[in-house]
């Protein structure tokens, strides 16, 4: 019996092996691995969680007040209309004003601009002092520089209002873009420094030898080499200021005030009746510029955060 | 005339001292090697002269000029790096006149002097092209061609070739070769490479811990290794040492063990030692088998216990009185391991070092 | 022989020096000067305008009486612990996913990341207005049917802080995200290989050598999130302007509203030293292990 059943077994398994398929060519695809299901469902709930505010901003920017009062936050306007977006835009009142944001995106674009290009031209140069230039001290204000990035602003807020006020800028647009300049420093030198670090020293030599100097070297072999993180540079800075409100409600003056802090100053008005709709367009128009930025520039602003991260 | 003048050379960075009392005069027109392997201070030296580094302490004269504290653009010397440091946004053509622009030379000498030089190094057809559609090769001419049209007195090399693919190097070296023969200037090679520093170099300087070891012309250089170090830097396969007790007198011998190799013809350095510890260098292409060994003074029997063919050659180790021992043997020989073997050599080709200074004896 | 004068060692480097002076007036006359100025002061008199009258800890006494101030540091201790401990897990996790040789990981990425992209101001405005009680998410929810459905965070004294959380985090996962990514993709590759060969699971993987692989990426990921938390201030401003009552106060705003609207400057230089020593309590053993490690590997 024991014997029967012994000498049985190898039959079977050839037979076995006879029917099934033999592994070969390439491996048969799983369209529906279980894993793979968990996997793209987790990501889309988390899409929809990201999303889900923007849709509600747009969707209740083109309803009704009382399709607002009435139906849910979730579903869509009865009737497309963007008068909301133009209302916040050209006449949403600020306290006494009611100008719009126009205001405040154009003054706005009046910090951002200068703002950029300074903080940008100031740093690219000390990064590259630092990265290729280093002398007796240098690494210990640049030290000092990244540490003080992480100090509050609130701790420097008072001193720079009396530095400003001594200089007669205070409440104006210099005002602003002189504080953004500083505070964008620590950021953006390490951004330079480690960029042009990562050049090789062997090109400078070269270019030495070849009779360029400090300044020879920087315009003619370093910039034209580096527009990429000229690139990563601007649209963290456009984006960074753009979205300040601390700095434009301390130092522009109320005529100045960028268009975060109008923002804030129409949604949070204590009078009136509270346009939900105008409030939200609003919210649209103040954060599309970031917005657009962002979706055109991805790759850059990617970058941007992965080199804010990495330490020189 | 000397070309280069180096006098008392130190150089500090901070309490690290790189390069110490370093002296070394490079004749008019010589082709000088700068030897040694990742941190000796040749590269240091190098950029010493260029003036891309400030030295510590010493001078430099070139052309019997003190240059010692001049920017680089004002020692008449073009430079060659490992990198080639080609500017990645200009053209080969803006590579090669970037530096003559800069020091103000008239347009029609610019183009003069790249297309000399872009004729000599064969790159006439690259010039409108950019550092990133040319090959390792190309782009290390145009670096020697950014050199080339400076009109420069010294050429200083910084590793060229350690970039590319073995066959280029070799092609490339003969170049630089070619090169040296018909500008007649004065050049300087830093190199790891031994085989590069003996085919290319009138002289070689060996550096070690920031000085220079020795200073010799090639077959010097392997023939009489000043120490132990170099005598194992140069030469390929490198050197056999067995360390054993050397005997003075008229008739000197070294013990290894139980052997006695006769050392008759050796040529020593100094007086003879009556008793020393002592290594005994032999290189393996200089090893003879078979009937010629029997013919030599000093042959002992060896068991085959690696055999690494390699076309030309085949290299035997073996060993020889209980330490390792490699045998250069014609490509052709069908040793196979296990096989005895009959060696010998000629003690007149042999070196002797001190076993405790390692210096030559 | 010529005896060229060896170049004064001041004048050596001159533009590159030259080049450095903005770098160097800021370090010293804002980073160092106007810290040092503040923490000087918060032991004086001043209230509308600075004064020299010197009062020792009397600023800090009165500091840590006023329940506005110590409310501030409660919620912003739960505001940064929740958050750190959530970010890095959600920043890790959709790091992980997004890792998986996905379909469609660029679309993935840029909808998790866009919120960065935005102004606290414009994340709290929404977040406002979907955690609205009586219009948001609750009212829709409601009018669905779901009658029990309860999400007043907002209006919660209570819970008013995990309203600004959702909102932080929703901002911030993406940053967090990105940097993990960028943290993981850094990993030698052959890891992996060698893992799957030794069989180990990929979860296993991630957890037991992915993550202590990336301690550099995690303590800068660390320090960036803590800094900034320190600094929440737009975010409460726009989202509850501290409300209801005094329940969502943070420490940033109790500065600025003593600074500038109560005209109480006292107060508020000392509530920011407190600020500054947190930072500096968070920053001394970065700084000290990044230095351990700098003088380790020389």
């Amino acid at each position: 019996m024991s014997v029967l059943a012994y000498e049985s077994t190898p039959e079977k398994a050839t037979a076995k092996k006879a029917r099934s398929v033999e592994p070969s060519g390439s491996r048969p695809t799983r369209y529906l691995d279980p894993g793979r299901i968990i996997l793209y469902s987790v990501l889309f709930v988390a899409a929809v969680y990201y999303l889900l505010p923007l849709y509600v901003m747009v969707m209740t920017s083109m309803k009704g007040l009382p399709e607002i009062r009435m139906g849910n936050i979730f579903s869509p306007p009865m009737e497309i209309t963007f008068q909301h977006w133009v209302k916040a835009w050209d006449s949403a009142c600020t306290g006494l004003y009611c100008e719009g944001l126009k205001v405040g995106f154009w003054n706005s674009v009046k910090i951002t601009v200068p703002s950029v290009i300074m903080s940008i031209a100031i740093a690219s140069v000390n990064g590259y002092a630092l990265s290729h230039w280093r002398f007796k001290g240098s690494e210990v204000f640049f030290t000092i520089l990244i540490f003080g990035s992480f100090i509050p602003y609130q701790v420097m807020l008072y001193p720079l209002v009396i530095i400003t006020r001594e200089l007669g800028i205070f409440g104006s647009l210099s005002a602003v873009v002189f504080v953004h300049t500083i505070f964008g420093m620590p950021i953006l030198t390490l951004l330079f420094r480690n960029y042009f670090a990562s050049l090789p020293p062997e090109l400078l030599s070269a270019a030495r030898v070849d009779g360029a100097g400090f300044w020879g070297i920087f315009f003619k072999i370093l910039i034209p080499m580096s527009v990429p993180i000229f690139m990563v540079a601007v649209i963290m800075q456009i984006t960074g200021i753009w979205n300040d409100f601390l700095f434009g409600t301390i130092f522009a003056g109320i005529k100045n005030f960028p268009m975060t802090v109008q923002l804030n100053n129409i949604v949070n008005t204590t009078q009136g009746v509270k346009e939900y709709n105008v409030n939200m367009a609003s919210t649209i128009l103040t954060g599309a510029v970031p917005l657009c930025i962002y979706v055109l520039s991805g790759k850059y602003f990617v970058r941007g955060i992965a080199a804010g991260a990495v330490k020189g | 005339m000397n070309s280069i003048e180096i006098k008392k050379l130190g150089l500090r960075f901070g309490e690290v001292e790189v390069l110490k009392n370093l002296n070394l005069d490079i004749h008019d027109g010589e082709f000088l090697v700068l030897l040694g392997s990742s941190g000796c201070g040749k590269s240091t030296l190098l950029n010493c002269i260029a003036g891309l580094l400030e030295l510590s302490e010493g001078q430099i004269h070139i052309k019997d000029r003190n240059v010692t504290w001049e920017e680089p653009k004002d020692r008449g010397i073009g430079m060659v790096f490992q990198s080639y440091a080609l500017y990645p946004q200009m053209s080969v053509r803006g590579n090669l006149s970037f530096g003559l622009k800069n020091a103000g030379v008239p347009k029609a000498e610019i183009e003069k002097r790249i297309s000399k030089a872009s004729e000599m190094l064969q790159i006439e057809q690259l010039l409108d092209r950019k550092p990133a559609a040319l090959s390792g090769g190309q782009r290390q001419r145009v670096a020697i061609g950014r050199a080339l049209v400076r009109d420069a007195e010294v050429f200083l090399f910084d590793e060229p070739l350690s970039n590319l693919d073995a066959k280029l190097r070799t092609d490339l070296r003969v170049e630089i070769k070619r090169l040296h023969q018909r500008l007649g200037n004065t050049m300087i090679y830093v190199t790891h490479d031994q085989i590069e520093a003996m085919t290319l170099a009138d002289r070689i300087a060996v550096m070690r811990g920031g000085k220079i070891v020795q200073l010799a012309p090639p077959t010097e250089l392997y023939n009489k290794p000043v120490n132990k170090y170099i005598a194992g830097f140069i030469g390929s396969p490198a050197m056999n040492f067995l360390k054993g007790i050397l005997h003075g007198g008229d008739q000197p011998y070294f013990i290894v063990e139980d052997s006695k190799f006769p050392l008759n013809g050796y040529e020593f350095d100094g007086p003879v030692p009556e008793e020393a510890e002592a290594y005994l260098g032999v290189r393996p292409e200089h090893v003879v088998i078979g009937a010629e060994a029997e013919a030599s003074v000093a042959h002992h029997s060896v068991e085959v216990e690696v055999v690494e063919p390699m076309g030309s050659d085949t290299l035997v180790w073996t060993q020889l009185c209980g330490q390792h021992f490699r045998v250069r043997v014609d490509g052709q020989s069908e040793l196979k391991v296990g096989d005895t073997l009959e060696i010998g050599f000629d003690p007149s080709k042999a070196s002797l070092f001190h076993a405790q200074t390692e210096e030559r004896l | 022989m010529q005896a060229a004068k060896r170049p004064n060692p001041l004048f050596k480097n001159l533009q590159a020096k030259i080049a450095a002076i903005p770098m160097i007036a800021v370090t010293l006359i804002v980073f160092l000067g106007c810290s040092i100025w503040t923490v000087v002061y918060s032991f004086t008199k001043s209230r509308a305008l600075p004064l020299e009258e010197f009062v020792g800890f009397y600023q800090y006494e009165r500091l840590f009486k006023t329940s506005r101030w110590l409310i501030s540091l409660e919620n912003i201790a739960i505001y940064g612990i929740f958050s750190l401990i959530l970010t890095f897990v959600i920043g890790f996790t959709l790091a992980a996913l997004i890792d998986q040789k996905i379909r469609f990981e660029n679309t993935f990425r840029t909808i998790i990341l866009y919120p960065f992209a935005l102004s606290f101001i414009v994340t709290g405005v929404v977040w406002q207005w979907i955690l609205d009680p009586t219009l948001g998410i609750q009212h829709s929810m409601q009018a669905l049917g779901w009658e029990s459905f309860q999400l007043d965070l907002i209006a919660d004294r209570d819970l008013v802080i995990f309203a600004l959380l959702i909102a932080g985090l929703w901002q911030g996962t993406g940053f967090a995200m990105v940097l993990m990514l960028a943290g993981i993709r850094g990993i030698d590759g052959e890891i992996w290989k060698a893992s799957r060969i030794d069989g180990i699971p990929t979860w296993k993987t991630y957890l037991f050598v992915v993550i202590p692989m990336m301690r550099g990426v995690m303590v800068t990921t660390l320090v960036i999130i803590a800094a900034g938390i320190v600094k929440l201030y737009d975010l409460v401003v726009a989202m509850t302007n501290g409300g209801p009552g005094i329940a969502s106060e943070v420490p940033a705003k109790y500065v600025y509203d003593f600074m500038f609207a109560r005209a109480n400057l006292g107060q508020g230089l000392a509530a920011s030293t407190i600020m500054l020593t947190t930072v500096l309590i968070i920053l001394i053993p970065w700084i000290y292990l990044e230095y351990g490690n700098k003088k380790q590997k020389s």
